[in-house]
Parts: structure tokens; sequence; C-alpha cells
């Protein structure tokens, strides 16, 4: 039995074969429809999302399985004081296979460590999340068709965002990859992860200025820039317009490049932006959910 | 000047950082042994200037030296039998330590759940980094005194 806790839990062979499955799903829905008939998913979430919980649901319920679950640690026995390990022993004795999302870093683990069904990992505090690393690369995989040979921009808060964190690791296992980090000081992608680039002979660039790059990128990966992460309001201003996507920035891109984002997005993306061919972040929800759906089936062992 | 018998069986620690031999006196859970053990501290040392030193009366192979090299790697193991020195032992970090660590970050589930094991894996070998098993918190020479859990 396999559990995901980390987009490397895969190797990239499992995951060219996972995406494979992921795109026939795509492109078959019907002959996967009641692949899980009979299987329920348990979705327990210790806190509020709505993509990532409803984003399971929807792929359970596309294979034909049906759902329980609760979707926050008010509603569940945690307010009484009940363990990762507990709650785990008593989802594995109701479900076939559970997404967690917790705001502690690891409770995922803990709770994998006691299951006897597989635990997907969805977001444990500013750790993992590993399905989000699915989607990014599902989607890249399906609309370039290749998952090397690429220039990746990444803009925005580059300090505390894990999914780009997630990303970075999982394509950096991939060839000819180059990055441009794509942020203010104060967001900077931390030391760890350049100087892990360093030592494999990854070339990166850091820019404070998203309009000078984005000529040279192939792919653009846009996250949100918050407010509260700046020293002072002053900074914010004087900054936040340079994270800003809008029609005349994504008139110096190249015409095949494409914007992605974890969503939900604020205002780092204009609306004038959605409409133009190269805004892919609303396709990259859909192929969220054919990533779990790819990935519940993996996970129980459902051939098809 | 203290002097302090030599030990016929055993090992000594030594050239152990000044004040550090209670919390590896803890570690190899010598308390709970009922053998002899004498613990010595701030030592005049020509190369440290003050060590602790710990001689202990039982076999070294009841114990877990693997705590020994997550503490400090430059602790001197030597061997005794027959009131000689015999061996000398390197220490190699283990690849993950139990209980020797404490995860620090408020976001790890063993800040709330106080029955977990506090476990650390060996993240990088040549700059002596762990990294908690749950939340990848990093903790290396620099930071151990802090995580140490005595």
């Amino acid at each position: 039995m396999r559990h995901l806790m980390s987009p490397l839990d895969f190797t990239t062979e499992e995951l060219d074969k996972l995406f494979q499955l992921a795109n026939d799903i795509e492109n078959n829905p019907k002959k996967y429809a009641h692949c899980c008939d009979g299987k329920k998913l348990a979705t327990c979430f210790y806190e509020p999302s709505t993509r990532t919980r409803l984003s399971f649901e929807a792929a359970m319920i596309n294979l034909g399985g049906s759902v329980i679950g609760f979707s926050s640690a008010a509603s569940s026995s945690a307010s009484k004081g009940e363990s990762v390990s507990d709650t785990i022993r008593m989802i594995s004795c109701y479900a076939d296979i559970c997404a967690m999302r917790h705001p502690k870093e690891g409770a995922p683990m803990v709770a994998a460590t006691k299951s006897s069904i597989p635990v997907v990992n969805a977001g444990d505090g500013g750790h993992q999340h590993p399905t989000q690393t699915l989607t990014d690369l599902l989607t890249i995989r399906s609309l370039k068709g290749r998952l090397n040979n690429f220039t990746i921009g990444l803009c925005g808060d580059l300090k505390f965002g894990r999914t780009v964190h997630s990303l970075i690791s999982a394509l950096i296992r991939y060839e000819n990859i180059s990055f441009v980090f794509i942020s203010p000081e104060e967001l900077r992608i931390p030391e760890y992860i350049t100087e892990q680039l360093k030592e494999l002979n990854i070339p990166y660039e850091e820019v404070i200025r998203l309009e000078e790059v984005m000529p040279k990128l192939d792919l653009l990966y846009m996250t949100r820039v918050q407010q509260e992460r700046f020293f002072n309001e002053e900074d914010y201003i004087r900054l936040k317009d340079f994270y800003i996507l809008d029609k005349a920035k994504m008139s110096l891109a190249k015409d095949d490049m494409l914007v992605l984002h974890p969503l939900p997005r604020v205002n780092e993306i204009s609306v004038e932006v959605d409409d133009d061919p190269r805004a892919a972040y609303f396709r990259q929800v859909q192929y969220g959910v054919y990533a779990r759906m790819a990935l519940i089936l993996t996970l129980l062992e459902i051939e098809v | 000047m203290l002097n302090i018998g030599k030990i016929e069986e055993g090992f000594v620690l030594d050239h152990i950082k000044a004040g550090k031999s209670l919390s590896i006196y803890h570690h190899l859970q010598l308390d709970k042994k009922d053998c002899t053990v004498a613990i010595i501290k701030n030592a005049k040392s020509k190369q440290m200037g003050k060590k602790d030193i710990l001689k202990v009366e039982c076999d070294i192979k009841e114990m877990d030296m693997d705590v020994l090299a997550v503490i400090d790697h430059d602790i001197t193991v030597n061997v005794i039998k027959g009131g000689e020195i015999v061996e000398k032992q390197e220490l190699s970090l283990p690849k993950e330590v139990k209980n020797i660590y404490k995860c620090k970050n408020p976001r790890c589930i063993t800040s709330i759940e106080q029955e977990l094991p506090h476990i650390f894996c060996l993240a990088d070998e040549k700059k002596a980094v762990y990294r908690c098993k749950y939340c990848e918190e990093k903790c290396n020479d620099d930071l151990k005194d802090k995580y140490l859990f005595h």
C-alpha cells in the first residue's frame, strides 16, 4: 500500500505513468465513470479549503465512488482532543482512501504510519501540497507536451509559497530546466533552494521586475503578493504593480508562453488576461481533477 | 586537582565540551544503569581549556553510541580492558535519531501531539544536517544545543 506525502514520493517514470492515465481520463471520461463504484473517499480537512476538497470530491464522484468526511477541525473529533493517529484508525474502517489537510506540518505522515488505507497529503501547513504539484506538472505536460527544456518564471511570493518550492523540487528532476525568480527583495526564494540549484548546476536568475524577463519565458507561474508580508505599506504600494500581470506585460511574452497560477487569484493577474489563450490557470483547475482521479486509481491499484 | 582512579573494564569519553557531560549521561541512559560512572566536569585541557570526561564501567556494546555522534562528533571514545586503552572508536552520524532532538517548529505536528516520538533523519552527512521526519525542520551543528532534549 502506498501513500502520497510529497511530490517526490513518485519517480519521474511513475509520474509519467500517472500523467498518461490522467490524459486518458481526460479523453475518455466514460471509460472511468464506474471504476470506483462502491469505494469511499474520506476527506479529512482540519482547516477550510475550497478548491482542494471539492477537487478531490469531484474526482472520486467522477470515478463512481462516494465521499464522506469533515471540512473543519471544529466539526471533527479533533475538537474533543482526539489524536490524528486515532482518527485515521477510525477512518480506515469507514473508507478506502483518505485525503487529509491539516494545519500542522507532518500530520498526514503521522496518519499514514497508522493507517490501513492509502493517505494523500492534501496540504500540511506551509510544508507540502503534493497534489497541487501533480496538477501543475500535468497541466504543463498536457499543454506543452513535455516536462523538459523550459525556462520557467516564478513570480510573487517566493519565500513563503509552498506551491513554488514543491514545483521547483519536482521540476529539477527533468532535463534542461532553467528558473527565473521574480520577487521583491522581502519575498526572495529561500537560500537553501538556490544553494541546491547551484550544487546541481541548474541555471537560475533572480530579478525584481517581471517586464524585463517576460520575452524569455516559456512558462510563467504566478503567485499572490500579500500586503501583510511587507514591512511597511510604502514598500507594498511601490512594488505591487511589478507583480501584476496585465495585457501590457503579456504583449512582451512569447506567443506560446503559458501562465499558471495555483489560485485563488486576487489582483495579481488582471481579469483582462483571462481571455488570452496563453492564460492556463482555469484549465489548470480542470487538470487538478484529472490528476486526483489518476492518483486515486493508482493508490487504490485499480486497473482499467 | 581532583584525582579519579582508572577503570578496569568499560569506556572513557574524553574531550567532551565543558558542561555537556550531564546531557550525555542522560542521553546514554546511564542513570538507568547499575554501573560505576564518574562524571568529571571542567577538567583542565591543553587543547580545549576546559573539558568534561565520563568514565563508565560497563561494556560499550550495551550502549547506543549513535547519540554521541549527534551531540558532539569530536568526542574521543576510549575502550578500556584490563585498565588499558585497547581501542579508540570513531563516531559516525546515525541515519535517524529518536528523541535526541526536539523539533522546535511550532507548526510541526509534534507540537500538539505529545506522544509522538521526535524523529530526525540525516539529510546531509558532510554538513551534519538533520531534518525532522514530519515537518523537515532543519537542525545542524549551530542549532543543536537549542534542539537537544536535555
